[in-house]
C-alpha cells in the first residue's frame, strides 16, 4: 500500500433547479434564418384542426447562456469515467477516448443518410465491413450483424437465429407439430437472458452452478434429458468474474441434445486476444460495442450489439446484410436485401453506425497486440484487486477471478454492515460503486471490475478505500451505515418514490388542479 | 497501448504480487486447447494520425454526405445548435452510466427526468420513459404493450407506417402470437382508411404513423374512435418529430400509447443511428411500461433528488416476466434530444415545424407545376410527400445527383415496387430557397430526355 492519499475531496457545488423552473416567458436560446420562401398562409399550410392548439405552453423559455449554464452544473453532480475507477461488474467501464468521438464526427459519417445509395455511401459499407471482419477474427464467429443496438437487443437477436435455424432444420418452421422450446440459463445469469429468451417464445429453464461458481455439468445434463432443449444462454467468463473451463463439454452437452449455445458477450473483455468463442464451441455470441470496444455509456447508451454467429446460423442473420462485391479487382460494397431465410429486421437502417465508427478506430487504435494487452491489463487488475481485498472481505470463489472479481459483505454484516452500506461509503472514498446485489446467487455480491483503464496508484487508492471501510464496519458501523457524506443528497427513499411515482414535471396550476 | 496507464514494470511488479511469474498465467483457468496459438489477424497498432487519415478517407467516399439533400423517410436533417453536441460531450454525461447509485448520478438522472417531461409535452401523454432504441424498436414494443394490456393478439396496421418500422415488428412480434393486420389505404388522399370494422374488433391496437410515411397528416381523431370503439388502444407512431411543433398531439386526439424518433432533435442523421426512440403513454399504463423511469424522491433532509423507479417491471428483477428485455437505451441521445428541445424552447421547435411546412408548400406547389409530374395524394402534409414522375424514380433521382449535385429524395421502389415513379422528397429548415429551386429545375431537365 504505497499511496494514501485520499482521492476525494468534498468541494462546492452548484445547486440547480429544473430547467422548467428557470423558464421566464419571452426569453430565447435559438436563432433562425428568415423564412426564404413565400409564406403559405398557416390555414393553408396545416388545417387548424391538425393544428396544436396549446402554443407549447410549458416547453422552456431560456437563453442559451441558461442552457449551458444549467447542464454544466448538473453535469458536475455525475461520477464518470473521465474522473476516475468505475468498477461496475460486467459493464466495462473503461476509458473512451476523443479520438474516438472526433472520427465519428467527419462529416462524410455524420451527415450521411441512411437511405443514400449504396454507391454514394461506399466509405460507410466498407466501415461496418472492416468492422464485421474483425469482430469475426476476435469472436471466431464469421457471420456477423451489427444491426442490434444494445446487449439485450443482441441477445434477442441471437437466440431468435437459434429458433430459425432449429424450425429450418426441424421442419417445424411449415408443419405446426411442436418446437423445442427449452432455453437454459444459468441463475448466474443477467436479466437480460431470461427477459430476451421469452421475447423469443422460449421457455426458460435454471441450470444450478455448482459451489465452485460454474455450471453444473450434472444439472445441466439432467435438463437435457428432459428434452426439448432449444439451447443454452451462456456468458463467459459468467457473471462471478469465472471462466468455464468445461466450456467445450457444456457445448458438446448441448450439441449433443439438438440444441445451440448462445454467448453473452458482456465479458468479452477477458478474452479479446486470448482465446475466441467460435473455438469453444459456441454458435452465436453478441458483443457490447459499449463496453469491450469502449464506445461512450453515455449515461445509459447508446449502446450497440452485434451479433457473430457460425456458417450454419449465418443465413439466419438479419437484413440487410453489408457485404462486399470483387469483381475484377474493384471492391464495392453493398447491402444485400435477398435474405430469404432471415429472422428479419431488428433495428430500420443499419444499427447504432456511429458507435461502429468508434468501436472501429478502438480496434485499429489498438492493433492486435494493444487488444491483447488491454486484456492482459484487465485480467491482471482484477487479479490485483482480488488479491488486496482476500483479508478484509469474504471472497466466495477460491478459483482465480478472470476481468472481475466477486466478494461479500459476510462478514461485514454480522455488524450490520451490508453490500448497500460499503457501496455507499465507497462514494465519500471518491469511487463509484462497484456492482451491487449481482450475481443474484451469491448473497450481498459485491461484483468488481476494474478494466485496464485505472492505474496502479488508483487501484491502490480503492483497495485502501475498501480496507478502511472494512474497519471502519468494525470499529464505527454508524459512518458507514448513514454514508454517503459528502454528496450534495444524501441516500433517497426509493420505496417512497415507486410507490407514488412523479414521472414529469408540471406548472403549479397543473399541480394544484389535479 | 496509449490508453493502458501501468508501465511494463508496473505490470511485472503487479504480477510479482500476486505471485505470478508471467502474464501467461493469468489465463490458466482456460484450458490449453482453446488458448489462440497466434496473433489475431489485425492489423498492427494505427497511430492516431494515420488514423485520422484512413477515416478522413473513408468518409470522403460518401458523397451523398456532401450535396444537398431531400432524403426524409425517418432520417431528417435539421439544424443542431453547437450546444447540444458540446454539452453531450461533457465527460461527466458521456463516460457515466445508467445511473444506479443516485447520490453520484443526479446530473443524468435531472436530464432524463427532463426528457420524459418534454416528451410528455411535444406528444401531450401523461408518461414518457427515459428512451428506446429508436422509434422502429419503440413501435415493437408499443405493440407487445398492447397485447399485455388488452390481453388480446391482433394488431391492426396502417399501411403507410414507414416500411422499416413494419419490418421490425413483425420480427418482434414472430414468437409472440401476435397477427398482424393491415388496414386499407386510400390512393386518392394518401391516408389510411379502415374499409370495415370486422378487423378492429377483438384486436389489441390500431397503429398509425402521423404523418405517414407517404407524408400525409392522417386524421388521428376519428381513428382513435373507431379504435376505441373495438375496445382497441390507439397508437401513434411519428417518424418526424419536429411535426410535434405544429400538429395536434396524438394525446389531445386520444392516443393510449405514443412512439417516435427523436433523432430531428438535434441528432445528425449518421447513416441511420444511434437514434432515440421516444415513448409515452397515459398514466394508467404506467406499470405496463418497457423501459427504464425517472421519479422524484427525496432524502432524509427532505431534499429533492431524482431515482430509477418502478423497476420491478424490469428484466433486472422481473427477469423472463419482465414488460421487456431492454436494459441499456441510448441516454447520451436522449440528453442531445433534451438539450435541442431546451435551447430551441417553446418559440424555436414551433419555428422550426412552421418552416419546415413553409419550405414543403413552396417545393410542392412549384413541382406541381411542373410538366409531367403530379402530386398523388390530397391530405395535408407537413414536410414529406410523394411526387409522381414522367420516368422512372431511381433513373431521375441518379441524374439529379449527377447532373445537378441535388439528393432529391427516396425512389419509393426501394419499397414498394409497384410504385416504380413515385419520389418522397422532404424538406427542412435546412434547404434554401436556392436548393429547392435547383431540386426544381433539376427534375424539370433530367425528365425530359
Amino acid at each position: 500500500m504505497k499511496s494514501h492519499t485520499p482521492k476525494a475531496a468534498p468541494h462546492v457545488t452548484q445547486n440547480e433547479a429544473l430547467i422548467f423552473e428557470r423558464s421566464q416567458p419571452g426569453r430565447t436560446g435559438y436563432s433562425l434564418p428568415p423564412l426564404d420562401v413565400d409564406e403559405t398562409p398557416l390555414d393553408e399550410l396545416v388545417p387548424e384542426e391538425f393544428r396544436r392548439d396549446d402554443e407549447l405552453e410549458g416547453l422552456p423559455e431560456v437563453s442559451e447562456t441558461d442552457v449551458v449554464r444549467h447542464f454544466t452544473r448538473i453535469s458536475t453532480w455525475n461520477y464518470s469515467v473521465d474522473l476516475g475507477m468505475y468498477p461496475l461488474g460486467s459493464c466495462t467501464m473503461k476509458y473512451n477516448s476523443r479520438l474516438n468521438e472526433k472520427v465519428a464526427r467527419i462529416n462524410g459519417f455524420a451527415n450521411l443518410h441512411p437511405l443514400a445509395p449504396d454507391a454514394e455511401a461506399q466509405g460507410a459499407l466498407q466501415l461496418l465491413h472492416e468492422l464485421q471482419e474483425h469482430l469475426a477474427e476476435i469472436t471466431g464467429l464469421p457471420g456477423v450483424s451489427l444491426q442490434p443496438a444494445a446487449g439485450a437487443h443482441g441477445e434477442m437477436t441471437g437466440i431468435m437465429l437459434i429458433r430459425a435455424l432449429l424450425d429450418s432444420r426441424d421442419g417445424v418452421a411449415e408443419s405446426n407439430s411442436p418446437r423445442r422450446n427449452v432455453m437454459l440459463i444459468p441463475d448466474s445469469a443477467h436479466g437480460t437472458n431470461p427477459a430476451s429468451a421469452n421475447l423469443s417464445g422460449f421457455k426458460v429453464k435454471t441450470v444450478k452452478s455448482t459451489a465452485e461458481g460454474l455450471t453444473d455439468l450434472e444439472a445441466l445434463r439432467a435438463l437435457c434429458a428432459e428434452g426439448d432443449i432449444a439451447g443454452l444462454m451462456l456468458t463467459n467468463p459468467n457473471t462471478l468474474g469465472l471462466f468455464e473451463r468445461n466450456i467445450k463439454e457444456i457445448c458438446g452437452i448441448i450439441h449433443d441434445a439438438g440444441g445451440l449455445v448462445y454467448m453473452d458477450g458482456a465479458n468479452m473483455n477477458a478474452l479479446v486476444g486470448v482465446a475466441r468463442p467460435g473455438d469453444m464451441g459456441v454458435d452465436v455470441i453478441h458483443l457490447n460495442l459499449h463496453k469491450t470496444f469502449s464506445t461512450p455509456h453515455g449515461g445509459g447508451g447508446p449502446g450497440s450489439g452485434p451479433c457473430c454467429c457460425t456458417k450454419e446460423l449465418e443465413p439466419f442473420l438479419p437484413t440487410p446484410r453489408v457485404v462486399k462485391d470483387v469483381r475484377g479487382g474493384d471492391e464495392t460494397y453493398k447491402l444485400d436485401f435477398n435474405r430469404p431465410q432471415s429472422i428479419g429486421r431488428v433495428k430500420a437502417f443499419h444499427g447504432n453506425f456511429g458507435m461502429a465508427v468508434r468501436a472501429l478506430s478502438y480496434i485499429l487504435t489498438h492493433g492486435r497486440d494493444g487488444l491483447r494487452e488491454a486484456t492482459e491489463a484487465a485480467v491482471l487488475n482484477a487479479r490485483y484487486i482480488a488479491q488486496g481485498l482476500k483479508d478484509d472481505y469474504d471472497k466466495p470463489f477460491d478459483s482465480p477471478p478472470m476481468h472481475e472479481v466477486v466478494f461479500t459483505d459476510k462478514r461485514q454484516s454480522r455488524k450490520g454492515v451490508h453490500t448497500l452500506d460499503i457501496a455507499k461509503r465507497l462514494i465519500d472514498y471518491g469511487f463509484h460503486p462497484m456492482t451491487i446485489y449481482f450475481p443474484l446467487i451469491v448473497q450481498g455480491a459485491m461484483l468488481i471490475e476494474p478494466t485496464e483503464s485505472v492505474g496502479r496508484g488508483e487501484l491502490d487508492q480503492f483497495i485502501y478505500a475498501m480496507k478502511q471501510i472494512a474497519r471502519e464496519a468494525l470499529e464505527d458501523p454508524e459512518t458507514v451505515l448513514n454514508a454517503p457524506h459528502t454528496t450534495r443528497i444524501g441516500r433517497l427513499d426509493e420505496a417512497a418514490a415507486a410507490r407514488k411515482p412523479v414521472l414529469r414535471w408540471k406548472a403549479e396550476e397543473q399541480v394544484s388542479a389535479a | 497501448m496509449r490508453y493502458i496507464p501501468n508501465s511494463p514494470d508496473e505490470r511485472q511488479e503487479m504480477l510479482a504480487s500476486v505471485g505470478l511469474n508471467s502474464i501467461e498465467e493469468l489465463f490458466t483457468s482456460l484450458p490449453e486447447d482453446i488458448r489462440l496459438r497466434e496473433p489475431l489477424n489485425i492489423p498492427a497498432a494505427l497511430s492516431e494520425l494515420e488514423l485520422l487519415a484512413q477515416f478522413e478517407a473513408m468518409g470522403e467516399r460518401n458523397h451523398a454526405a456532401r450535396r444537398p439533400s431531400f432524403l426524409g423517410a425517418g432520417a431528417y436533417a435539421h439544424y443542431s445548435p453547437t450546444i447540444v453536441d458540446h454539452l453531450i460531450q461533457r465527460s461527466e454525461f458521456f463516460t457515466a452510466y445508467t445511473p444506479y447509485q443516485p447520490e453520484i448520478s443526479q446530473g443524468t438522472l435531472q436530464a432524463i427526468f427532463e426528457f420524459q417531461t418534454l416528451v410528455c409535452q411535444l406528444t401531450g401523454m401523461e408518461v414518457a420513459n427515459a428512451s428506446m432504441y429508436d422509434g422502429s424498436t419503440a413501435l415493437a414494443e408499443a405493440v407487445m404493450m398492447a397485447e399485455r394490456v388488452t390481453r388480446r393478439s391482433r394488431v391492426v396496421v396502417s399501411p403507410a407506417i414507414h416500411p422499416e418500422y413494419l419490418e421490425v415488428v413483425q420480427t418482434y412480434v414472430q414468437h409472440a402470437g401476435i397477427e398482424l393486420v393491415r388496414a386499407d389505404f386510400d390512393e386518392q388522399t394518401g391516408q389510411t382508411s379502415i374499409a370495415n370494422d370486422t378487423a378492429l374488433n377483438a384486436a389489441a391496437a390500431l397503429v398509425v404513423q402521423s404523418p405517414n410515411f407517404f407524408g400525409s397528416i392522417e386524421n388521428l381523431k376519428a381513428m382513435a374512435e373507431r379504435a376505441h370503439k373495438a375496445g382497441a388502444l390507439f397508437i401513434v407512431c411519428v417518424t418526424e418529430a419536429i411535426s410535434l411543433g405544429l400538429l395536434r398531439t396524438p394525446g389531445a386526439c386520444d392516443a393510449d400509447i405514443v412512439v417516435a424518433e427523436g433523432q430531428s432533435f438535434g441528432v445528425p442523421v449518421s447513416f441511420g443511428g444511434p437514434f432515440v426512440g421516444l415513448f409515452a403513454t397515459k398514466e394508467k399504463f404506467a406499470r405496463q411500461m418497457p423501459g427504464r423511469l425517472v421519479g422524484i424522491a427525496a432524502d432524509k433532509e427532505g431534499r429533492r433528488g431524482f431515482v430509477l423507479t418502478l423497476a420491478t417491471r424490469e428484466q433486472h428483477i422481473r427477469r423472463e416476466k419482465a414488460t421487456s428485455n431492454i436494459c441499456t437505451n441510448q441516454g447520451l441521445i436522449a440528453l442531445a434530444a433534451t438539450v435541442y428541445l431546451t435551447t430551441m424552447g417553446r418559440r424555436g421547435i414551433e419555428e422550426v415545424a412552421t418552416q419546415c411546412a413553409q419550405k414543403t408548400a413552396y417545393a410542392a406547389r412549384r413541382i406541381a407545376e411542373l410538366e409531367g409530374f403530379s402530386l398523388p395524394y390530397s391530405a395535408p402534409r407537413f414536410n414529406e410527400f410523394v411526387v409522381r414522375a414522367p420516368i422512372a424514380a431511381a433513373e431521375l433521382l441518379n441524374r439529379l445527383a449527377n447532373k445537378h449535385n441535388v439528393t432529391g429524395g427516396l425512389a419509393l421502389s426501394r419499397y414498394f415496387p409497384d410504385k416504380p415513379n413515385d419520389i418522397l422528397v422532404c424538406c427542412t429548415e435546412l434547404n434554401k430557397r436556392d436548393e429547392i429551386d435547383k431540386l426544381i429545375d433539376g427534375l424539370s431537365s433530367s425528365s425530359k430526355i
